[in-house]
């Protein structure tokens, strides 16, 4: 199993409970469990809305939503029955943080669930994990079993006289089914293929009734926001972008692991310091500060505040809050090319944009770093990638050609480097043909 | 088409979730899978008569998830992962040694029946890189020489 790190700038909240066999129900009650749903079950869905606003806390998937304001737009009166949904499908390249929610603290996930159902009057809770997860969908069947015997969920919660069922579903394999329509297509059995917005799904979404969709460490922050307070909450981090994230640290640093840190926390501190620098003393090369679908950072470009603005002002995202650092042996043509690897491989090819594009800009890489590259292929990749922005459904083909469109820009001498047949001049131990 | 006890309580268990018949269709097929070895030409015919859909709607529903498969495969299936944060420390290193050590390559089984390797994308062990997963069970932090352990001991645990 997963190990855990510990870092002395670590605020821990959504990490609280890690490795303190939270698992246990009676163990999760001994540590304030199931105290914050109770008191939501006291406060009106606004005030639980108005208690998240005032958090600031944004959708830890990804896209950084501000999480109150999503929950605000589920109509208050619905002829269809209105649905919260938990998105585990943990799939980006670089994040391994809902998997330890999931596997210490797993109740809390449930809790998170049932607040936000009581905050948007939904009356049915899914919680959908990768279906590689099948460890953790064990964990949170358990859990969820544990939680209805005690009479936690289903009818008349706490006694209440109000009725909530929660489930475990699991998927089986697509990176797409993370992005929140497609997820929906899959809980209904389908093929996960995106579907066109609007309508939301806020108004429009599973089984066409208005359906909340959080990620696993958004709806896990929700419960100590309700017990803490949304002011407490978002002064852990910085302005508009409230509390602390799981930050999954990967690649080439001396102590890659999975770190609370307050939003707006320093890029570069977080690298040299919380993960213990450069492994082996060597260079850096770049960072990867979001998942593999956010642009590139050069290391001249890391001394920010890691946050949603932050990032975006520095021309990349904070994504899912996966770093991955990239020392100076790693060549950028063979990286680029093991990146569009992976979208060309997930592209569903519903949008022709992105079926094709991942499709030629592999064929391209592979050619190129291979050594049969000619000049023009460089800014070609740049083209195609662009080519793909803002035309699909589904964010997928943007998650693609983001990055690879950084590459190009910021490495181009490496690109360059390759051209005339040379084989690749960065690396010489390793293998030529990747595909 | 009968399953397992386990398996048809399951099966009635999860289809009082949803308002439709064929939302139990992905993680049902992915247990059924897991029982069966793959999801044959009767396991499409008598979930598409369960849920009400075609074969074709079945198998539309099997074709895109990538740990479905239609046929059988060694035992023990290796999935390694070469997605850029095992990449970054030695992923495709691990991937090269276990084709070596087995002697087969992507999506291929051993003679006996007992391995299969695939090379996968990211599964979420970025932080403890480089990784696989030995069918579910998580493997990381890997070297040559826990491979090595790993295949020797499964070896022996099946030739007793």
């Amino acid at each position: 199993m997963a190990y855990l790190v510990s870092h002395p700038d670590e605020v821990k909240v959504v990490s609280r409970r890690f490795g303190m066999g939270a698992a246990n129900l009676d163990r999760y009650l001994e540590l304030d469990g199931y105290k914050a749903v109770q008191k939501a079950l006291s406060m009106e869905a606004d005030a639980i809305i108005n208690e998240v606003k005032a958090s600031n806390l944004r959708g830890r998937g990804g896209a950084g939503f501000p999480t109150g304001m999503k929950w605000s737009f589920v109509p208050k009166q619905s002829a269809k029955p209105k649905y919260v949904l938990c998105n585990g499908d943990e799939s980006e390249p670089g994040t391994c943080k809902d998997r330890l929610i999931f596997e210490h603290d797993p109740h809390s996930v449930i809790e998170g669930v049932m607040i936000a159902a009581l905050a948007v009057g939904a009356k049915t809770g899914f919680i959908y994990l990768r279906g590689e997860y099948r460890y953790l969908v064990e964990i949170m069947e358990e859990a969820v079993a544990d939680a209805y015997a005690r009479g936690f969920i289903g009818k008349n919660i706490f006694g209440s006289g109000r009725d909530l069922e929660v489930y475990v579903h699991s998927g089986a394999g697509a990176y797409e089914v993370g992005e929140e329509s497609a997820l929906m297509e899959s809980l209904e059995g389908k093929r996960g293929v995106p579907r066109i917005r609007p309508p939301f799904p806020a108004v429009v979404g599973l089984w066409g009734g208005p359906t909340v969709i959080n990620n696993a460490e958004t709806l896990a922050s929700v419960p100590h926001i309700l017990l803490g307070g949304g002011q407490w909450f978002a002064d852990l981090g910085t302005p508009k972008n409230g509390g602390v994230h799981l930050v999954s640290i990967s690649g080439n640093v001396e102590r890659p692991g999975v770190y609370e840190l307050p939003l707006g926390y320093n890029l570069k501190k977080m690298i040299y310091e919380v993960a213990g620098g450069v492994q082996g003393g060597r260079k850096l090369k770049g960072v990867v500060p979001g998942g593999s679908s956010v642009p590139i950072l050069l290391p001249e470009e890391i001394d920010i505040p890691a946050d949603y603005d932050g990032l975006t002002k520095a021309g990349s995202m904070l994504g899912s809050g996966a770093v991955i650092v990239l020392d100076e042996t790693m060549c950028m043509v063979r990286f680029a090319l093991r990146v569009i690897k992976f979208y060309q491989h997930e592209s569903c090819g519903w949008c022709i944009p992105c079926r094709e594009g991942t499709d030629w800009i592999k064929k391209t890489l592979t050619r190129f770093h291979s050594g049969g590259g000619v000049a023009k292929d460089i800014d070609n990749l740049k083209y195609l990638a662009e080519n793909m922005l803002g035309r699909t459904f589904c964010p997928l083909g943007d998650a693609a050609a983001m990055p690879i469109i950084s590459y190009v820009q910021k490495y181009r001498k490496e690109f360059e480097d390759h051209l005339d047949g040379k084989p690749c001049p960065y690396e010489k131990a390793h293998e030529l043909a990747l595909v | 088409m009968k399953f397992s006890e386990q398996l048809e309580k399951r099966f009635s268990e999860m289809s009082t979730h949803y308002p439709t018949k064929r939302s139990v269709l992905v993680p049902m097929l992915l247990y059924i899978q897991d029982e069966v070895g793959a999801i044959t030409d009767e396991v499409v015919a008598e979930m598409a008569q369960r849920v009400d859909l075609t074969e074709l709607e079945v198998r539309n529903v099997v074709s895109y998830y990538s740990m479905m498969r239609t046929h059988a495969i060694g035992k023990y299936n290796l999935q390694v992962c070469t997605n850029v944060s095992c990449l970054l420390r030695g992923g495709e290193d691990i991937l090269h040694h276990c084709k070596k050590k087995l002697g087969i390559g992507h999506k291929e089984s051993t003679p006996d029946g007992l391995f299969h390797l695939e090379e996968v994308e990211c599964i979420g062990a970025c932080s403890w890189a480089p990784a696989m997963q030995v069918n579910y069970e998580y493997h990381e932090n890997l070297t040559p020489e826990k491979i090595d352990k790993l295949i020797e001991g499964i070896r022996k645990q099946e030739q007793q």
